[in-house]
């Protein structure tokens, strides 16, 4: 006897298994900007955003105090000197402060790095109001060059009253052609 | 063409003699028999790993490997475990049982299986040749997290280049599989009628073409990140690190389940079988495992809770991943329920059956406790996890294969195996596994890190035993790896057509001949 016929064609379920399967695959990729517009809705994670924002008049709250912190590193082995010219700062939020960093390249080389920011706690990004920051720039050190980099910030004064401190990290990466 | 030339263009439809046989085969016993085989020689080349990797933590102190070689253990005895051993065997499975159990002569698209099995061999064999490469192994654990991952020398694109194999060939697998359950069941074998591995394989199947392109397009982004220039994961080009372990974690947490699902379908054709008595709640069975393949897709980020997460993060995934246990307990008791008050007897395939019951519903409980991310952020990479991920995969996934194997081996070779060796394997896997893993809960309470070649010395006695049970583990395989060659040569006595007591009652492939012939259900089976 000859096998019951399917009920509907093989090729037909394949291709739509298949159509699932490239499917997916975009979808992997997808969710590369799909993550980036999560984090800047939500704030997760702490990315900053790496674009000057315009300053604006804020209403300055000389009632609380919220401590700054600085944090440097220097990623891999990037031979960069990189500090904060002061380690913690304190502000009235809403009033606007600039902050100087400084590099030095000790190598024979020109040197070039990009710093990455973040802060932490991750959430109060969005009450963070960069006008300037060595961070939207590429950054570039001649041989024996120390340079002063600046940062200018206010942070909002919407933000809760329950954060007295934050930390802004730096993270300088070596994008020098080899 | 009428149909008695169909017919006698095909009665002569032995199997081809000589070794082109298993090359161009394209029967699904054959291409089951080759998945069966390979995982169980992959399954020994992992264990071999797993003792380097006990006996240089037999006592603190570095002794016989040195640390980057050690970690290279780590990562490779996980994708080969996870990849070659465990995946192949479930393929192995199905492909033997599926088109027996629904009653279906071949699978539907026969000539793929031949290439999803091929595929297999050839992406493991580059995975271990990464060994002997400049640099060594992939040695960032199985989860190739970057940026530790793009330091791996020139077993790099090996290492990725296998992934996408191994992942075209499991995705190929599932194709077909999920094409054979909905297009080939006999007349009568409604949805709602499948055996229920039929059931788990189909979730399964859905799940694997579902994640396996998510991960393949992962690790590609690794590649490009690594040779092209591209910044997915480099923050100094605005890309994320974290980004990557959603990827991964979004294929990750469904793969276990693609480790498990079917486990549970093996358990729940064996114990009806050894209890005399139906399955209890069949298809709330069913229900549960759709439930748990769905829920696997949303608690991903419970393994990241220590990567930074806002607190409302936090609290979604710890209740979306207790969640699953409500279904997970819907399928313990209906197993227990099945066996209550049953005539249950305690062959081979029943102990196993009943152990995976115990030792899985162990791990699922340590699993509760990590779900729990305040409690998470003492165990995360520690021995618990270890310990955890042990429990439901060795005495979860791999004591189902091995039960499924003792249930369906006198079916597939015709011969009984040697039930009086079988006990001493079971017993001696089952004690074993306990001594090697039990420990490792306290070890990583007591804060063990894991992937490390030295500990300090407060971990030397436990750490010790877990060695010890690994040894006695690993080569209690060996009687196992006797009796199915035994079985395969076929030595021992001849299994009737039931095998098992009242077998008929509970899988049409019992109600064929044993050994099964090469080609069966060529009349489909009347189905009630």
């Amino acid at each position: 006897m000859s096998p019951v016929p399917p009920r509907r064609s093989n090729t037909k379920v394949l291709a739509y298994i298949v159509l699932v399967v490239i499917a997916m695959f975009g979808f992997g990729f997808a969710l590369v900007p799909l993550y980036d517009v999560f984090c800047e809705w939500t704030g997760l994670n702490g990315k900053v955003k790496t674009e000057a924002q315009a300053e604006t008049m804020l209403r300055v709250d000389q009632s609380r105090w919220v401590s700054v912190e600085f944090v440097t590193t220097v990623n891999g082995s990037m031979p960069l000197e990189f500090r904060a010219g002061v380690n913690k700062i304190k502000v009235h939020p809403g009033e606007y402060q600039t902050v100087a960093f400084y590099g030095r390249n000790p190598t024979e080389k020109p040197l070039i790095g990009r710093a990455i920011p973040s802060i932490a706690p991750g959430w109060t990004t969005q009450f963070l109001k960069k006008s300037e920051c060595f961070c939207f720039n590429e950054q570039r050190f001649e041989p024996h060059q120390e340079r002063e980099m600046v940062v200018r910030f206010a942070i909002d004064p919407e933000l809760p009253e329950t954060v007295g401190d934050v930390s802004l990290s730096y993270t300088f990466f070596d994008i020098s052609p080899p | 063409m009428s149909v008695s030339a169909i017919h006698d263009d095909h009665h002569d439809h032995g199997p081809a003699k000589g070794l082109m046989r298993w090359v161009t085969t394209t029967n699904h016993k054959d291409i089951g028999t080759l998945y069966m085989v390979t995982s169980l020689i992959m399954f020994m080349v992992g264990g071999a790993m797993a003792l380097v990797i006990r006996a240089e933590l037999f006592e603190p102190g570095m002794q016989f490997v040195d640390p980057m070689f050690y970690n290279s253990m780590t990562t490779l005895h996980a994708l080969i475990m996870v990849f070659g051993a465990v995946m192949p065997a479930f393929a192995g499975l199905a492909n033997w049982m599926i088109p027996m159990m629904i009653g279906s002569p071949d699978m539907a698209l026969p000539r793929l299986n031949n290439w999803s099995f091929w595929l297999l061999p050839f992406a493991v064999l580059m995975l271990m040749s990464t060994l002997f490469m400049e640099g060594g192994a992939a040695a960032a654990g199985w989860t190739l997290y970057p940026p530790l991952v793009l330091q791996t020398g020139a077993a790099f694109p090996f290492t990725i280049f296998t992934i996408h194999i191994l992942g075209v060939s499991s995705i190929l697998a599932a194709i077909n599989i999920i094409v054979t359950i909905l297009n080939m069941r006999a007349p009568g074998m409604t949805l709602m009628k499948m055996p229920l591995f039929v059931w788990t394989w189909l979730i399964t199947a859905f799940l694997l073409i579902a994640i396996m392109p998510v991960f393949a397009g992962a690790v590609t982004m690794l590649l490009t990140d690594k040779f092209f220039g591209t910044s997915f994961f480099n923050a100094a080009g605005g890309g994320d690190p974290v980004l990557y372990q959603h990827l991964f974690w979004f294929f990750g947490h469904p793969e276990v389940y693609v480790l498990i699902l079917p486990s549970f379908g093996i358990v729940s054709q064996i114990i009806p079988t050894f209890s005399r008595k139906r399955l209890f709640g069949y298809s709330s069975m069913v229900y549960a495992t759709a439930s748990i393949g769905f829920l696997s897709f949303i608690v991903w980020g419970h393994h990241q809770y220590t990567v930074g997460m806002p607190i409302e993060g936090e609290l979604y995934f710890t209740y979306a991943t207790m969640l699953i246990a409500v279904p997970t307990g819907v399928k313990v008791f209906n197993w227990i329920s099945t066996m209550w008050r049953g005539a249950i007897t305690f062959e081979s395939p029943m102990l196993w059956a009943i152990a995976f019951v115990v030792l899985f519903t162990l791990g699922g409980f340590t699993g509760l406790m990590m779900s729990i991310s305040p409690a998470d952020l003492q165990y995360h990479d520690t021995y618990f996890i270890v310990a955890h991920f042990h429990y439901v995969l060795v005495s979860g996934a791999v004591f189902a294969i091995i039960g499924g194997v003792y249930y369906w081996l006198p079916k597939w070779t015709g011969r009984m195996y040697d039930e009086r060796l079988a006990q001493l394997h079971f017993w001696l896997t089952t004690l074993s596994v306990n001594l090697c893993f039990f420990p490792q809960h306290f070890l990583g309470l007591a804060g063990m890190p894991r992937r490390i070649p030295d500990y300090a010395l407060q971990f030397a006695e436990f750490n010790a035993w877990s060695s010890v049970g690994g040894f006695i583990f690993g080569f209690s395989q060996l009687i196992f790896c006797y009796i199915v060659i035994r079985c395969m040569r076929r030595q021992g006595e001849h299994a009737s057509d039931e095998v098992w007591e009242g077998a008929g009652e509970h899988g049409l492939e019992f109600t064929l001949p044993s050994p099964a012939p090469y080609h069966t259900w060529e009349t489909p089976p009347n189905v009630h």
